[in-house]
């Protein structure tokens, strides 16, 4: 409950920071104070300080998973307000807004990872959405920017209307909006209930860029301003994936055989679809786009797997992936030429951004010592030990080995190719900040639960 | 604590030589770290081989069931050795070559040596897939950075191709690690998994294909000429000498005691692709001009063989194997050291613009002569010995319903590997020298030291083998035990 107060509080703070301060670095000063004591808040929660108790009448409970989520979803931010922040500026002149409105979707993640009624769900998803409507649409001036916001608000509005309907169907069998009511009893799927399954799982599969409903990613994601589209692509997607799961357990988790086949073949469709579509892609943004509905895919193993193994791995997949991803584009904002020949010797001339982009590059493809392999050594082994989907294990490595060919390709430019000169401008706090989020990739990469014990050992112990 | 220094001296000394950036002192620096190290698994053999110092075991990742736990066994030591030896061995024998960043060159080179070590190490499955890859981050780096005209596109395909024989290998490896009965990886717990047969088959499947990549078998070898080729001699000396023998040590290590059944079922088709590999390699070597490119398919047809040898199941097989896994590598980085010495000095590998070496510089040929009879097993050197119970192996098989046309074809790639080298041998050698050689001039004394101590170790093997059977003798008779402990 802690998070969900006091992100929205901040929201609203944020918002009059605009109007009494016109310095920058103030509001970027209180974004991130302001962001870190929510940090704190929430880790509090974690260890049984609730600071608010709210009779909440069912709608939301408070799970060790969620809240743990939260912290990860919360402190992937704040190193994203550090290494990015200063960014944000170049967008346009609202800056406070642009922080308020993080915030406001920050509010929506602390809410779906906690939902236990539908109309929780769909609030939760909804206040993420709006704002991101907002923030893609940001650059008001840049015609791509405008695109890509009409594209993504009426699909976005289209997936949740969609969802709405499914949300009806399963109220009309259960006569309720709470995941336990509709899991009890619900042995099989009759058609009514099959139809608000698949409803819902084709808008979630909307929102988490899932293949064949990932048409408006690339698109919102490349119009978007970059510095936008890190959050939207990390933050915001692994949040969907939690929604996703604590959904489709709490309500269909019984009948977990009779969907599994169908999540199998996103999955697999997914992995195959945006790894092949990375290959073709000349600019790096584009092709992190494409990445990130191919990690959606890795992601959706979770769910195809739906054992305990699959969710502590969710966790940790959202957290190595956001790291990395966020490193990328912080370095990405820095450049001019997004293209992959922008790149090119980049080495020579600021060898701290190519060797820390070189490790988030390793991680996201999955080298062993990064993260970024046991996140998928996770999912794998989730699904391995469900056993039923040793097809899809067999697409997941085949995929996950056609990542390497797009993500080596940066670190083929930044390192053997010879470049022109681009300028670039970067602080000692910048490249300190970066070398520090490669060294936890690094830890994380060699003592996964390195992160979780030292949580662990601070109120449990 | 042997297996730690062995893992630990390397990787310090190459991250610290990631400061040094004048390049006489990074090549001092990483030559005492390789003497250092060669020293320390002589130690490891010698002095302190009682088990407490052989094995180390430290908690890692407990709610996985793995653990940061090493051990040396006979093979390890040859293997740990055989590793040792090269390095100081490469480092003065390319003593004169210079690279731009040198210093980067250099600890590359040394944190590549500990992904080595780690491999031949390594009791965790976890653990020894870690090291797996470890050893191939630095090699794509050294051969992108340093290689040839093609070194980009080439290494790519090198490292495409091995990443997904190690992610099927992952897959395999997670899935025997649920059917452990303690949930662990360690390799202990693996050995007592008792998978029925048919999963056991596909597992196999699962595992061979990562090793036969990196060995590598027909019909995955096509990463390995350019490769080889490509990449700066000195990183061709790691990978042909040492990195491919990951592969055969993969096999002896986590394939045949895992999945026995597995092995024996598929053992033919398997052996099949060796002796094919063993065939092609030696007639495609034989119409290559450029040196480099001869070496690498000479070597395709070597490692086939000892794949052909462990496919067929027997104990001396698996012996040979173990001598052949020292041979090869001693012969292949002396081979390698004789290649580098002719392209340094004449710009060029190929045969046809080269002659009359003999005459101009002797000791070079001397060299030359003794490796390449080496690499062709005569008897008295050390590949011999090896060839020699690797067929005895081959003949006496009980597994292979074919093993007697594998000896057939197998023994035709030997003679045909004769007739390659001989000629490689008289075109660079003898005959009238060319415009290039006829200014020649005889090899430095530093690589005349190396190469003087690769013919003495040549030699000595070939004639008084009984050390080195001695010590690995205890490995191959549990890996056998294990191969047949589990026949239903």
């Amino acid at each position: 409950m802690n998070a969900i107060v006091i992100s929205a509080v901040l929201g609203v703070v944020m918002m009059f920071c605009g109007v009494f301060t016109n310095s920058k670095p103030a509001v970027r000063t209180v974004a991130i104070i302001g962001l870190l004591a929510l940090v704190i808040a929430n880790v509090l929660d974690m260890g049984g300080y609730h600071f608010f108790n709210v009779n909440v009448k069912g709608m939301l409970s408070f799970d060790i998973f969620g809240l743990l989520f939260n912290t990860i979803a919360f402190g992937s931010t704040w190193v994203y307000f550090l290494l990015s922040g200063r960014d944000m500026e170049r967008v346009g002149v609202n800056l406070a807004e642009y922080f308020a409105l993080i915030f406001f979707v920050l509010c929506g993640i602390a809410i779906v990872s906690s939902f236990s009624s539908l109309l929780m769900l769909f609030l939760g998803i909804e206040i993420i959405s709006i704002p991101l409507y907002i923030l893609t649409g940001s650059d008001k001036r840049n015609l791509k920017s405008n695109e890509a916001a009409l594209k993504y608000f009426l699909m976005g509005s289209f997936s949740t209307g969609i969802m709405l309907m499914g949300i009806t169907l399963l109220y009309g069998v259960k006569g309720s909006f709470n995941i336990d009511v509709i899991r009890m009893g619900t042995t099989n799927l009759t058609p009514m209930l099959a139809a608000g399954l698949l409803l819902l799982l084709f808008a979630m599969s909307f929102k988490v860029s899932a293949a064949p409903f990932h048409f408006w990613t690339p698109d919102a994601y490349d119009g978007s301003p970059t510095v936008f589209t890190s959050f939207m692509a990390t933050i915001v997607k692994v949040a969907g994936f939690i929604a996703f799961i604590r959904l489709f357990e709490g309500c269909f988790g019984d009948v977990q055989k009779q969907w599994q086949l169908l999540v199998a073949i996103i999955a697999a469709a997914t992995l195959f679809i945006g790894n092949i579509t990375a290959v073709f892609q000349q600019s790096v943004k584009r092709m992190l786009s494409y990445s990130s509905i191919a990690q959606a895919g890795f992601m959706l193993f979770a769910l195809v797997a739906m054992n305990d193994i699959a969710k502590d791995g969710m966790i940790f997949y959202a957290a190595a992936y956001s790291l990395a991803t966020i490193g990328i584009f912080a370095v990405l904002l820095k450049m001019k030429d997004y293209t992959f020949e922008g790149f090119n010797g980049l080495a020579k001339r600021q060898p701290v951004l190519a060797a820390t982009n070189t490790i988030f590059l390793l991680s996201l493809a999955g080298i062993p010592a990064t993260a970024g392999f046991w996140a998928k050594f996770y999912m794998l082994s989730a699904a391995i030990n469900n056993g039923n989907v040793m097809w899809l294990v067999i697409v997941g490595v085949l995929c996950a080995a056609i990542s390497v060919y797009y993500y080596f390709r940066v670190i083929q430019a930044m390192y053997f190719k010879e470049g022109e000169a681009q300028e670039i401008e970067t602080s000692a706090g910048f490249r300190g900040l970066l070398i520090a989020i490669a060294a936890i990739v690094i830890i994380l990469g060699i003592f996964p639960h390195w992160l979780l014990d030292q949580l662990h050992n601070l109120f449990y112990l | 604590m042997i297996p730690v220094l062995l893992i630990v001296i390397p990787l310090v000394s190459g991250l610290l030589g990631f400061l040094i950036k004048q390049e006489k002192s990074a090549k001092v620096w990483s030559l005492l770290t390789s003497i250092i190290t060669i020293v320390v698994s002589i130690l490891g053999i010698a002095v302190l081989h009682k088990p407490e110092y052989l094995q180390t075991d430290v908690a890692w990742l407990p709610d996985l069931g793995s653990r940061f736990s090493l051990t040396m066994d006979g093979m390890s030591q040859m293997l740990c050795l055989l590793t040792g030896i090269a390095y100081p061995a490469i480092f003065i024998a390319t003593w004169n070559s210079t690279y731009k960043n040198a210093h980067q060159f250099y600890a590359l080179m040394l944190l590549m040596q500990t992904g080595l070590m780690g491999v031949f190490v390594a009791s965790d499955a976890l653990l020894f897939y870690f090291f797996w890859e470890l050893a191939l981050i630095p090699a794509y780096f050294l051969c992108s950075i340093w290689g040839g005209e093609r070194r980009v596109a080439v290494t790519f395909k090198f490292f495409i191709y091995t990443f997904v024989g190690s992610l099927l290998m992952l897959v395999g490896i997670i899935w025997v690690y649920f059917h452990t009965p303690d949930h662990s990886f360690a390799m202990s717990s693996f050995y007592k998994v008792n998978l029925p047969g048919n999963t056991q088959g596909w597992l196999f499947w699962l595992f061979f294909l990562a090793f036969a990549i990196k060995i590598p078998l027909f019909p995955f070898h096509t990463w390995q000429p350019d490769t080889y080729e490509q990449s700066p001699t000195a990183v061709t000396m790691v990978l042909s000498g040492i990195m491919v023998k990951m592969g055969v040590f993969g096999i002896l290590r986590w394939l045949a005691p895992v999945v026995p059944v597995g092995l024996w079922g598929y053992g033919d088709p398997a052996a099949s692709m060796c002796v094919i590999g063993m065939l092609y390699g030696s007639i495609v070597a034989m119409q290559q001009d450029d040196l480099k490119r001869f070496v690498a398919y000479s070597s395709i047809a070597h490692m086939g063989l000892m794949g052909l040898a462990i496919f067929v199941t027997s104990s001396i097989g698996i012996q040979g194997v173990m001598i052949q896994m020292f041979a090869h590598g001693i012969n292949i980085i002396g081979l390698w050291i004789v290649v580098e010495l002719i392209e340094r000095q004449f710009h060029t590998r190929k045969m046809s613009e080269l002659g009359g070496l003999a005459q101009k510089a002797p000791s070079l040929a001397i060299m030359l002569v003794v490796v390449s009879l080496a690499n062709v097993a005569l008897p008295l050197t050390n590949a011999f010995i090896g060839e020699f119970m690797m067929f005895n192996g081959v003949f006496g098989s009980k597994s292979s319903n074919y093993h007697y046309i594998f000896m057939v074809v197998g023994g035709i790639s030997i003679i045909l590997s004769a007739v390659y080298t001989l000629n490689m041998l008289q075109k660079v050698l003898f005959g009238n020298t060319s415009s290039l050689t006829s200014n020649a001039h005889d090899i430095k004394i530093n690589e005349k030291f190396v190469l003087a101590v690769l013919l003495i170790g040549i030699v000595v093997m070939g004639v008084y083998p009984k050390p080195m059977i001695e010590a690995t003798r205890h490995a191959v008779d549990a890996i056998y035990s294990k191969m047949f402990v589990k026949l239903p």
